[in-house]
């Protein structure tokens, strides 16, 4: 069990990340209900279910880029623990910039393509306070490299980059900035399979070297199983099942899990 | 504009509702350095972007004892400056004159003169575009919460881009400034070159956006920095040779094509400047054969302003 | 050359003399007159006043003479010589279905109280040129009145349509707020609907249309129908403060256009159908409709649609409607600008020289700034 290996599980006290009864309408349709659970520092939690389940509508208000209709997320930084939407805009956009971030399923939602792939990248450090361009641009080297894209291409905009460079782009834009908590939108749509399984590898050894804590919403089984430590199932905007993820894909429990894990293994 | 329209229109051709608007708009923008405060822009007879606010500015400041300096591209006589000067000798009877030292209100295009502003002055710039977050971002909403927030990182991605493209910061001209290190601010198109005129100035720039309807002010003996990296710090434009009229290194140059074999001469763009040295006795290389050719008036008796 | 900067001045004046002299043409034909261009040229004067937004057919005419017809001209004059008026207050709201109706006609009935008035139009005219109006004619031409006169007051067809509940409500803000006066105060998004109308209606005729046109051909999700063009003079009512009952100032004659648009209905809201309006001066109907179609089109947001075309943008259509600004701004390039484009000049010089520099295999540091 992956989650075994992490020891920040153990260490640290408070989760970075509490939903209590998190309810999100759309008028009179459920986007999803009462869904409570704690994130840990380090640990990655993944969030399951079909199209329509209500997993992307929970990550759009744990990411803070939605408002919900009830309930309450903390989220705790540097031992200060706060309400993500008590928090005035500025603050909540701002930490949005720096303290966490956000992979999304389309690259293109994520990267600014009209600028370079080291701008995209500097530009959460800029955001952050740096002022020196040399700096910047060895950071954007760095993290260009650790998503295995070529330095060379530092100044070739995204545009120009195959839809895994684009992603990877998307992942070092995001992890520059050393944020506490990262929330990823099918972070592997739309690629192919060879692609994904690279880019998986990729992101398993980001997440586990770098501690972050993070939130992976998929339909993919495969990935679920390699990324996360802890799974939510959701059905209908509703949570049917959590627990382990060996032990919720191994021996599911609710009948709606049972369908699904048996949908990947035939 | 005939004799009699000038017994239809108020002096200095706005109402005096307006005026106070204005007024209050400016005290408003005095009041907080660099924010561009919204003001119902008035129609002007003049064209929109034609220097319609810097009109507005004036037409609200100005009075029978003020004394008006008009340039554009940092020349009195070309054919804007002369016509906006004509307007309010015209409809607020105001003395005018080319001398930067003799103006109490000077409007401007396109530069800040090269003779150092003195207290009690104010400048007034005409500006096309206030908002100096609209090339990254289009949207005013969007634009206005970034001011609000301080959220300014991607004026700086700009320039990272320019650095790593060119090597340079690629912008020459209404180069983003921050003032009293809070809103980032758009100097109006002067070139870079004058920025640095703008810091800690002791005259009250005032900055006037007929079209875009917007208001913006630097204080006197505020701060203006120009955006930079530490690495890559703000520097101005030189050129390797001095001007050809009077003789200085320390001017910005206009570039004149003398002949149609490429020839061409480099001469301050601040003609006042200019006339000011060579009357003072300086002379740059090819002054002579300009008077000779009568491209610059023989140097001559000075006017009464 | 740098004496070409010189004397301007005189270049001026001496330009103002050469307008003078094209504008009034061969001398040896007779000068207009403002009453001619007034009552001949009624939808040019109609477009000017509109978009010049001041109610006043003398000064409309005068404009479009000194501007020898250049609408856009004679658009600005009138605006620069409006925004130095004082204000005395508002009108009471204008009472539509008083209208004194001269033309009055709706695609979504058959036939509706107070019928179909087909009134002057162009539309069922064979664009065939008149060539008796090159020549001066003695005869008077005389319409045939109708036999009866036309009802006092005609329902529009909005107002029947929300008898019965399908066409959304629309009612004034709580309190009923004086609308903002977008003369007297800038822009500010999200707009009002009251500021979205002002600015249509002082918008340019042609941007409009292309707009109302785009939405029409598939950038944007509208489906028109005209519930109602209505064409005549409406009486204005303004109440003096110190008489406090309202006092008959005169009649407008405007082109209102009420354009009926499909509504899907969403969960709370059932399927209905939703309104654009337009109004303007004079006879113009195809820059009525058009502000119809825009105006509809601008309440996507509101009504919860995508937003995805430029007609349904309203930062977009708003801040560029004016044709007083867009002209001012587009023609403000043949001012001077070479103090920017030596500064552009400087700039390309400097990389490309440093570039050959370093083709040339000179080991250059890494070029600063």
């Amino acid at each position: 069990m992956s989650a075994a290996a992490q020891p920040s599980l153990a260490d640290d006290a408070a989760p970075v990340l509490s939903v209590e009864g998190l309810t999100k309408l759309y008028g009179d349709r459920i986007g999803c209900r009462d869904i409570s659970f704690s994130l840990w520092p380090g640990e990655v939690l993944g969030i399951v279910g079909e199209s329509g389940s209500g997993k992307s509508t929970l990550l759009r208000c744990l990411a803070g880029l939605a408002r919900p209709s009830a309930g309450r997320i903390a989220i705790t930084l540097e031992g200060e623990s706060f309400d993500l939407f008590a928090l005035d805009e500025p603050t909540r956009r701002r930490l949005m910039r720096t303290a966490w971030g956000i992979v999304h399923q389309s690259p293109r939602d994520g990267l600014r393509m009209g600028i370079s792939a080291g701008g995209n990248v500097g530009e959460r450090l800029i955001d952050a306070g740096s002022r020196h361009y040399g700096d910047i641009r060895a950071a954007a080297e760095d993290w260009l490299g650790r998503v295995e894209i070529d330095s060379s291409r530092i100044d070739d905009r995204p545009g120009q980059f195959s839809g895994g460079m684009q992603q990877r782009l998307q992942i070092a834009r995001v992890l520059v900035s050393g944020p506490r908590i990262v929330f990823m939108d099918e972070p592997t749509g739309g690629l192919d399979v060879s692609v994904q399984a690279r880019l998986l590898d990729l992101l398993r050894v980001l997440v586990r070297d770098l501690g972050i804590a993070a939130v992976i919403v998929t339909h993919d089984l495969a990935v679920a199983r390699l990324l996360t430590d802890r799974l939510i199932v959701m059905k209908d905007g509703h949570v049917v099942e959590e627990g382990l993820t060996d032990q919720v894909l191994d021996d599911p429990h609710h009948a709606y899990t049972q369908l699904l894990t048996s949908a990947v293994l035939t | 504009m005939t004799a009699p329209a000038q017994q239809h229109y108020n002096y200095a051709y706005l109402d005096e509702q307006s005026k106070r608007m204005i007024r209050r708009a400016i005290l408003k923008a005095v009041a907080i350095p660099g924010y561009q405060v919204p003001f119902a822009s008035r129609e002007m007879p003049l064209a929109r972007g034609w220097g319609t606010g810097g009109m507005q500015v004036t037409a609200a400041l100005i009075g029978p004892s003020d004394t008006l300096k008009v340039i554009d591209q940092g020349a009195d006589d070309t054919t804007n400056a002369v016509s906006i000067r004509r307007f309010f000798s015209r409809v607020a009877h105001v003395a005018t004159t080319e001398k930067t030292r003799a103006a109490s209100v000077i409007q401007t295009r396109h530069r800040i003169p090269e003779t150092p502003l003195s207290a009690g002055q104010i400048i007034v710039y005409q500006v096309p575009m206030p908002e100096p977050l609209r090339k990254l971002e289009a949207s005013e909403r969007e634009t206005r919460k970034m001011h609000g927030y301080g959220e300014y990182g991607l004026m700086h991605v700009k320039l990272y881009e320019d650095i790593a493209r060119y090597g340079h910061v690629a912008t020459s001209y209404d180069y983003p400034v921050a003032v009293a290190e809070r809103y980032v601010t758009a100097p109006s198109p002067i070139p870079k070159f004058d920025n640095p005129k703008m810091n800690m100035s002791p005259a009250l720039q005032l900055f006037g956006a007929g079209r875009e309807k917007r208001i913006y002010a630097i204080p006197p003996h505020t701060r203006v920095r120009s955006l930079d990296f530490e690495d890559h710090p703000f520097t101005v434009q030189r050129w390797s040779t001095p001007c050809a009229l009077c003789g200085t290194t320390k001017t910005y140059l206009d570039e004149v094509v003398i002949d149609d074999r490429g020839g061409r001469m480099f001469v301050c763009s601040d003609s006042e400047y200019c006339e000011e040295r060579r009357e003072a006795g300086h002379a740059g290389a090819m002054l002579a054969s300009a008077e000779a050719m009568k491209l610059v008036d023989a140097r001559q008796p000075e006017d009464a302003p | 050359m740098y004496v070409a900067v010189k004397g301007g001045e005189a270049a001026i004046l001496a330009s103002y003399d050469l307008l003078a002299e094209t504008r009034r043409g061969n001398p040896s034909v007779p000068e207009l007159r403002l009453a001619q261009i007034r009552e001949q040229m009624g939808t040019a004067v109609a477009r000017v006043m509109s978009e010049g937004s001041l109610y006043d057919a003398d000064l409309a005419a005068l404009a479009l003479k000194q501007a020898q017809g250049d609408a856009v001209e004679a658009i600005f004059l009138l605006r620069a010589f409006r925004t130095t008026l004082a204000r005395f207050g508002s009108s009471e709201p204008l009472d539509t279905s008083t209208m004194r109706v001269r033309r009055r006609v709706s695609a979504t009935y058959k036939d509706l109280p107070g019928g179909q008035v087909l009134g002057p139009t162009y539309d069922y005219t064979h664009r065939l040129f008149d060539f008796t109006l090159g020549e001066e004619s003695a005869a008077t031409p005389e319409a045939r009145p109708a036999d009866a006169p036309l009802d006092a007051v005609m329902a529009r067809v909005p107002d029947i349509l929300g008898q019965e509940g399908l066409l959304e409500v629309e009612q004034p803000a709580a309190g009923d707020p004086a609308p903002t006066d977008i003369t007297r105060d800038s822009l500010s998004f999200p707009a009002g609907r009251d500021v979205r109308l002002q600015t249509l209606a002082r918008g340019d005729e042609g941007f409009l249309l292309g707009l109302a046109y785009s939405v029409q051909r598939g950038f944007g999700h509208n489906h028109p129908f005209v519930g109602e063009i209505r064409l005549g003079e409406v009486a204005v009512e303004f109440t003096p403060e110190e008489l406090g009952f309202p006092v008959d100032l005169g009649d407008l004659t405007l082109t209102e256009c009420q354009m009926v648009n499909q509504f899907a209905g969403s969960k709370h809201v059932p399927p209905q159908f939703t309104r654009g309006y337009g109004l303007s001066f004079g006879h113009a109907e195809r820059k009525a409709m058009a502000m119809s179609i825009v105006d509809r089109s601008l309440k996507a947001r509101a009504l919860g649609e995508e937003v995805v075309y430029p007609a349904q943008q309203e930062e977009f259509v708003l801040y560029h409607s004016d044709n007083v600004e867009a002209a001012g701004f587009v023609e403000h390039l043949k001012l001077p600008h070479y103090v920017d484009f030596q500064a552009e000049l400087e700039l390309i010089r400097r990389i490309r020289a440093e570039r050959a520099a370093h083709a040339q295999g000179a080991t250059m540091p890494e070029a600063a700034e």
